[in-house]
């Protein structure tokens, strides 16, 4: 069966703030002092800053008030199952690549209260739970991150299902990107077609360089902000360094996925031997899912008070890999951790083609690196994928 | 007299700490007091009142040849019989004599051996007698407790999930300590419930819940575990609080014989706890002993 036709799938995409640049962009520079200058900004405008800050010995992205607070001369060192801190030798702001949050938890929360339920002597009352206006300014975006909320945004905002909670944070987002100087062994976005180049879905992209930033603008909200920024138009020389810059990241991805036809390729290959071997090395702790910026599998429970007179309705980020997940009707549809890794695999991989358009996967790497045993999946799809269909 | 159904805590082999927990629940203790006749829980009053029980939650272990048959009439008095805590669902830290010698603990702890009268095991409340349902934790976590007390007063099923101490870990931003900081960790294995502490204090989970549903221990020992911990090492590192509970026993144990130090299971007790444990075979199974 042919990949489903992607204009089949209900986006809703005039809608969102974010529009691709031009094919010429225009680049200016904003100078390394004058990065605090953008921070002061967002906060006047009313955004809440997130981004990149150093935490339980990862680079983690949270509430930024001060330039002070970026990782400055820090970078990550990953490979399956391990991330480490590295001092750079340089105090470059951006020098690392992703690390264990993603920005998803901004959009569509571990954790929300949706509906309350209160018992009263006419009955129960419903209500939604009210839901605070969130205005995030994301600052550090890389191109796979940028891809992994574009198709996040497939998922939540479609026609026939919008969350509205997604659906009004991200309709007040504002992203700055920041494109990647290096990469990790473990990023393989040049294999998704996903970066590392930010060329869409951005309100600013910078590129860092030694003295300041090569600024490019993406949107009208971008060119709002940048109005106030003391950017002047980047030289030549600086055109080119944050070329090279650029380059660099390029240059240094190694790992790579075959997706030529990885569609049938996967789901012809659903007995395949590897997927037992797989599944004895695999812990099913969920890592993988819960680290992944486009993994968007939910559960909701309505949480009782003693006396039961108080229901409240919650939605918790859950996972494929949980034997509870498909429990249907006196047990689990997937009973084994086999049946489980295939699911979560040929969901990303493949059946995600088929139901929203694209891949699931940006290649990021994070299910790489955060697995606590190191399960690769780049490894496991050569596996499966390079003998013939069983 | 009350119309509210009867609570009762009972102790065996135990610290106190499952019933604590309730104690603990301070802003809930009115709610509590309103929903359920407190009718016999030593620890809070020292007015007992007789049986029958609607609801009699079980800390503990039994250790004893008198608490084999204390438990037995319990089962009889009881509506509904929870086990609350490791000691009680799976044996808890005392039931590492199941792994070693009995007499030999005896000896290193007591003056007086002779004066003690215990069994040679520890064994859960659900090898002895029926038991409707099993609360894990060491100690169990307020809000798990408050939900099995709400959802027998309402009649359903407690929602207490089967997922591993990972999940909540992740969901509250908690940086993989195995992957960043390379510490061994049960997370992976363990029942989610206590809202994954450890690791957010930057040590690895020490597996106070419980084997999570489906573990995979083969991976864990030996991908986890062993890179980072020698065999005995790991072996210890599993054989904590719920070194009886049936996979973390035969982890534990399969650890001990690669270490060459086997530590076979007391010949009471069948060749592998799964056949007798009640995790292994649903809730709860009576036994005909006594």
């Amino acid at each position: 069966m042919p990949a489903k036709d992607p204009t089949r799938c209900h986006v809703n995409a005039t809608e969102l703030p974010v529009i691709d640049h031009s094919p010429t962009p225009a680049q200016w520079f904003l100078p390394r002092q004058s990065l605090q200058t953008l921070l002061d900004q967002l906060q006047r405008l009313g955004y809440e800053v997130v981004g990149p800050r150093i935490d339980q010995a990862a680079i983690v992205y949270d509430q930024i008030e001060s330039v002070d607070e970026l990782p400055a001369g820090w970078t990550d060192l990953q490979s399956p199952g391990q991330y480490r801190l590295q001092p750079r030798a340089d105090d470059a702001l951006f020098g690392y690549v992703v690390g264990p949050h993603s920005w998803k938890k901004y959009l569509f929360p571990p954790l929300v209260n949706l509906m309350r339920s209160t018992k009263t002597t006419d009955g129960w009352q419903m209500q939604d739970e009210p839901q605070e206006p969130r205005r995030y300014a994301l600052l550090g975006v890389r191109a796979c991150e940028l891809a992994a909320i574009a198709i996040q945004d497939r998922v939540f905002l479609s026609e026939r299902y919008t969350d509205p909670l997604y659906q009004q944070r991200r309709h007040a987002l504002l992203i700055i990107a920041v494109n990647c100087t290096q990469a990790a062994s473990t990023c393989f976005c040049t294999s998704m077609q996903s970066g590392p180049r930010c060329t869409s879905g951005f309100d600013l992209a910078l590129t860092e360089l030694p003295t300041g930033f090569v600024v490019e603008i993406g949107s009208p909200g971008g060119q709002a902000v940048a109005d106030d920024l003391p950017l002047r138009p980047a030289t030549e020389q600086e055109r080119e360094s944050s070329s090279l810059a650029r380059k660099t990241a390029f240059d240094q991805i190694t790992r790579q996925l075959d997706t030529t036809n990885i569609r049938d390729k996967l789901m012809t290959r659903l007995e395949h031997p590897r997927w037992a071997d797989v599944a004895s090395r695999c812990l099913s702790c969920a890592n993988c899912t819960l680290v992944c910026p486009t993994c968007f599998c939910h559960s909701v429970d309505d949480v009782t008070d003693l006396t039961s007179d108080e229901v409240i309705r919650q939605r918790h980020w859950d996972s494929c890999f949980n034997m509870d997940f498909s429990y249907a009707n006196g047990g689990a549809v997937r009973d084994n951790v086999r049946s489980r890794y295939r699911q979560w695999l040929t969901h990303k991989l493949a059946s995600w083609i088929d139901q929203f358009g694209s891949s699931g996967c940006v290649g990021c790497g994070r299910c790489i690196t955060w697995c606590p045993v190191g399960i690769d999946l780049t490894e496991e799809v050569a596996a499966i994928c390079s003998e013939p269909s069983t | 007299m009350s119309t509210l159904p009867k609570l009762a805590v009972a102790k065996f082999a135990s610290c106190d700490g499952c019933q604590l927990t309730l104690l603990h629940a301070e802003d809930e203790l009115l709610a509590i007091a309103d929903a359920v006749h407190i009718a016999n829980f030593a620890e809070a009053s020292s007015r007992l009142e007789p049986a029958p029980y609607d609801i009699t939650l079980v800390e503990g272990s039994i250790t004893t040849q008198k608490d084999r048959r204390r438990i037995v009439k319990l089962r009889s008095d009881s509506k509904y019989l929870i086990t609350i805590g490791a000691c009680a669902t799976a044996g808890g830290i005392q039931a590492l004599r199941n792994f070693a010698d009995h007499q030999d603990f005896l000896r290193a702890v007591y003056a007086r051996p002779d004066y003690i009268q215990s069994l040679a095991t520890s064994t859960p409340i659900a090898a002895h007698v029926k038991v409707d349902f099993e609360l894990r934790g060491c100690p169990i976590d307020k809000s798990q407790l408050l939900e099995v007390i709400a959802s027998l007063l309402a009649g359903h099923r407690p929602r207490t999930s089967s997922e591993c101490v990972c999940q909540p870990c992740k969901r509250r931003g908690t940086v993989c300590v195995v992957v960043a900081n390379n510490q061994p960790c049960l997370g992976p294995v363990t029942q989610a419930g206590c809202g994954a502490v450890c690791p957010a204090f930057d040590r690895g989970c020490y597996g106070c819940f419980g084997p999570a549903a489906q573990p995979n221990m083969l991976g864990l020992s030996d991908r986890l575990l062993q890179p980072r911990m020698d065999r005995a090492q790991s072996a210890r590192f599993l054989q904590t609080f719920n070194s009886y509970a049936p996979e973390f026993s035969a982890a534990g144990q399969r650890l001990w014989q690669l270490a060459g130090q086997p530590k076979p299971l007391h010949p009471s007790l069948a060749s592998s706890p799964g056949d007798t444990h009640p995790a292994a075979v649903g809730q709860g199974k009576e036994t005909t002993e006594e």
